[in-house]
């Protein structure tokens, strides 16, 4: 059995036949959504991979290109958004010289944004990998991501 | 953990936990929800555990879910006097604790307002004028240990509700007079008994934990901090429905929330509480946990019945509504998280206590996230009737930075904006619709001078026409169009044509989509085109944003008085439009200004001016 199977399986396994949580393990496993584990995932579930393809892009959480080593998700909520979330967006897309959605040609990072993370009162919000950093200012986000080049 | 197989058994533990006494004579709780650990709660956390060392028999720690008060993360509060300590850094720690020690309080490190100091924290202005009934044991639980909620009277409403007929749950409900706290405020009695009349074998209820709504992060709360409380209202709702199985569909966005549901469902399940014959009352009921996968959409009802089944999560005609034909085609009651975390209060307390709280037809309080433009930002529990002046002036403390606040938004991207001359009405459902916007789900957002209204529908109509799920051709096309519109007027290219143009696109959108999302997309528009029209007209006929937010209306200038030629501003601008000798003042190319801003940013003499 390939690695793509053993995942697959062992996700069906747990969640039956639930199209969504068996492509959320295989998103975690990877990151995003190889081609191959949606055919398998297809065949596996005997849904025709139309329908498959179809919520793997309906979903916001899924991907079908591999993301950057670093994800950097910014939060443009409505309260993240007045007190200048986009402020943060342009500051980024000048840094990362990528527009948001899009990944760094080294595949070091993936810049996105997010319609809200639930932290709103202390946005603007950034999310770098799995740690939150609330009340950022362009400045503060560039020194963050600085680091990270090091 | 001991499993429970009685309702006696439950009473024994009870009182044993009511009996016996905290070990420890004081209680550091710690706020640790998502924000909290933004702010710097974990490596507070670290830094008490480190200072706590040697006084471990006096002094407990206790990490709980948020506080509320997030402006002031991260915070503690010392139990059992309940003094609050803001915005503490890991050096703070030995201070803390050598002042539980000697009975002192910190005056540094207390609520200052205006000059007054709150030590705590029932004096405080924020929690002063709230009435926290969902959140008031958010700070002495903790979320991981259901022992603490059962030590706190939890599930009592369920034993209560146990020894009750389903149909008299069900009056009872009714005749507290809550309503849907998702945002419609459908009445939760009827809509049970809708569901509880289907005559089938199988019916299922489900927990609305999709919390969509940008700027609301109540349903958050409530799951990280006080989970099974929901859990408790769903199995008493599925007692009084007659359902065997219920669902929490829960937001992706939020891990922690989703970490800390799976843990209490699994505790649920393990005391006895969920599973077969729950408390030997011959009643079964269980819960599963679904994760969401980023879809505004699937918070409408029949789109995210779909997402569970694994499709897409594309709205359904109703009727048939989910109550007669829901999730698998079975019967199904979806209520949202807060309305859930009603239930076992209501239950415990009487439908009669509840409906003294709140106005005429709307009952209980409702959890606001008081955020944007506001000093003091968090949680607000409020009891329904309170006027917004109340909440964004006594509560929330007024604008941040000495700016003048114009308008509230409520009810997310369905929800409209009330300016402030309207800030005296109450807080209810038929207030808030009156005025042209509605309840929704407890999004409060506070808008200053600097918030262009014009920009802020522009934010939203971006917002909703990538949500659209496409299937409603004028609400896919429709809200294009309003976004390019609004574009047009953002950017000074538009006529004036092109309000009556938002109008009538608005009206076809309002009245040919399907589901709420396109039923309700245009409101942001309307609601500023109602309040403030002359913004609109500003951009359109004068070119001009008068709150300095939408770029290409604005001009960038040097003060020469200020400028001292350093070149930063000219190494940051992208277009090269900078000119100027070092050590003399610069200029700016009007012609090949693209107005990004870059060099107001990276001014360290503020000599950029942006001319409105």
């Amino acid at each position: 059995m390939s690695v793509e199977e053993a995942i697959i399986e062992k996700s069906i396994k747990k969640n039956g036949n639930f199209l969504i949580a068996v492509l959320q393990d295989i998103q975690e496993y990877y990151n995003y959504l190889p081609e191959e584990c949606l055919i398998q995932v297809s065949k596996k579930l005997q849904i025709p991979l139309i329908e498959v393809y179809g919520v793997a892009t309906f979903y916001q959480s899924f991907s079908l290109v591999p993301k950057g080593e670093h994800i950097i998700v910014v939060c443009l909520g409505t309260a993240c958004y007045i007190r200048g979330g986009k402020k943060i967006v342009e500051a980024l897309t000048k840094e990362l010289n990528i527009e948001p959605g899009s990944i760094t040609k080294d595949k070091k990072f993936s810049f996105e944004t997010v319609s809200c993370l639930g932290c709103c009162a202390i946005g603007p919000m950034v999310l770098i990998d799995d740690a939150y950093y609330g009340e950022m200012t362009p400045k503060k986000v560039i020194r963050l991501i600085e680091e990270l080049k090091r | 953990m001991i499993k429970l197989h009685s309702i006696n058994e439950y009473e024994e533990l009870s009182k044993k936990f009511n009996g016996s006494k905290n070990s420890n004579t004081h209680i550091i709780s710690i706020s640790s929800g998502t924000c909290g650990h933004a702010s710097g709660s974990i490596e507070l956390e670290e830094a008490l555990k480190q200072a706590v060392k040697g006084y471990e028999d006096q002094i407990g720690l206790k990490s709980t879910g948020c506080h509320g008060f997030c402006a002031a993360e991260p915070n503690v509060i010392i139990l059992p006097e309940k003094i609050f300590y803001k915005n503490l850094k890991p050096e703070d720690a030995p201070y803390i604790i050598q002042s539980i020690l000697n009975g002192e309080i910190l005056d540094n490190l207390v609520i200052n307002e205006n000059g007054i100091k709150y030590p705590y924290i029932h004096e405080i202005p924020f929690y002063k004028l709230q009435r926290r009934i969902l959140t008031a044991s958010n700070i002495v639980i903790d979320p991981q240990n259901i022992e603490d909620y059962i030590a706190i009277g939890g599930y009592k409403g369920l034993i209560k509700a146990l020894r009750m007929q389903p149909k008299e749950i069900i009056e009872e409900i009714k005749k507290s007079g809550l309503r849907g706290r998702g945002g419609a405020g459908f009445p939760t009695g009827i809509k049970w008994e809708i569901a509880s009349n289907q005559k089938s074998d199988i019916k299922f209820i489900i927990c609305n934990a999709d919390e969509g709504d940008p700027g609301a992060y109540m349903d958050r709360n409530l799951l990280e901090a006080n989970p099974q409380l929901i859990i408790e209202g769903m199995i008493i709702g599925a007692y009084a429905i007659g359902a065997n199985r219920g669902w929490v569909y829960v937001r992706d966005e939020y891990p922690l929330a989703v970490k800390t549901i799976t843990i209490n469902v699994n505790n649920a399940r393990e005391m006895g509480f969920l599973g077969k014959n729950i408390l030997n009352s011959g009643f079964d009921f269980d819960i599963e946990i679904t994760r969401g996968a980023g879809a505004f959409v699937c918070g409408e009802e029949t789109a995210l019945i779909h997402s569970i089944e694994g499709k897409r999560g594309n709205p359904s005609q109703r009727p048939p509504f989910p109550a007669e034909k829901g999730l698998f085609g079975k019967p199904t009651n979806i209520n949202n998280v807060e309305t859930w975390a009603n239930i076992p209060k209501i239950i415990e307390k009487g439908a009669k206590w509840y409906a003294n709280i709140g106005t005429e037809r709307s009952k209980g309080t409702k959890i606001f996230s008081l955020v944007g433009n506001v000093k003091n930002t968090g949680l607000v529990e409020v009891p329904m009737g309170i006027t917004i002046d109340e909440v964004v002036f006594d509560i929330g403390s007024g604008a941040l930075n000495g700016k003048k606040i114009k308008a509230i938004q409520t009810g997310g991207p369905s929800g409209g904006c009330i300016p402030l001359e309207h800030f005296h009405l109450p807080i209810d459902y038929e207030s808030l619709k009156k005025a042209g916007s509605i309840m929704g789900s407890g999004g409060m957002i506070v808008m200053d001078e600097d918030t262009c209204m014009v920009d802020f529908a522009r934010y939203f109509i971006n917002f909703l026409q990538g949500e659209s799920c496409g299937k409603c051709s004028s609400c896919r096309e429709g809200t294009q169009r309003m976004f390019e519109i609004l574009t047009d007027i953002t950017e000074g290219k538009a006529d004036e044509e092109s309000i009556e143009l938002l109008e009538e696109l608005a009206y076809i959108i309002k009245a040919t989509s399907l589901c709420g999302l396109g039923q309700t997309a245009p409101n942001p528009v309307l609601s500023t085109l109602k309040y403030f029209r002359e913004e609109y007209i500003a951009h359109i006929k004068d070119k001009k944003c008068p709150a300095g937010v939408c770029r290409a209306l604005l001009t960038y200038k040097i003060n020469p008085e200020n400028c001292t030629g350093c070149g930063v501003c000219k190494i940051n601008c992208p277009e090269g439009a900078i000119i100027g000798e070092p050590k003399q003042p610069h200029i700016i190319d009007q012609n090949k200004c693209i107005k990004c801003g870059f060099c107001q940013d990276n001014c360290k003499f503020d000599s950029i001016i942006c001319e409105i």
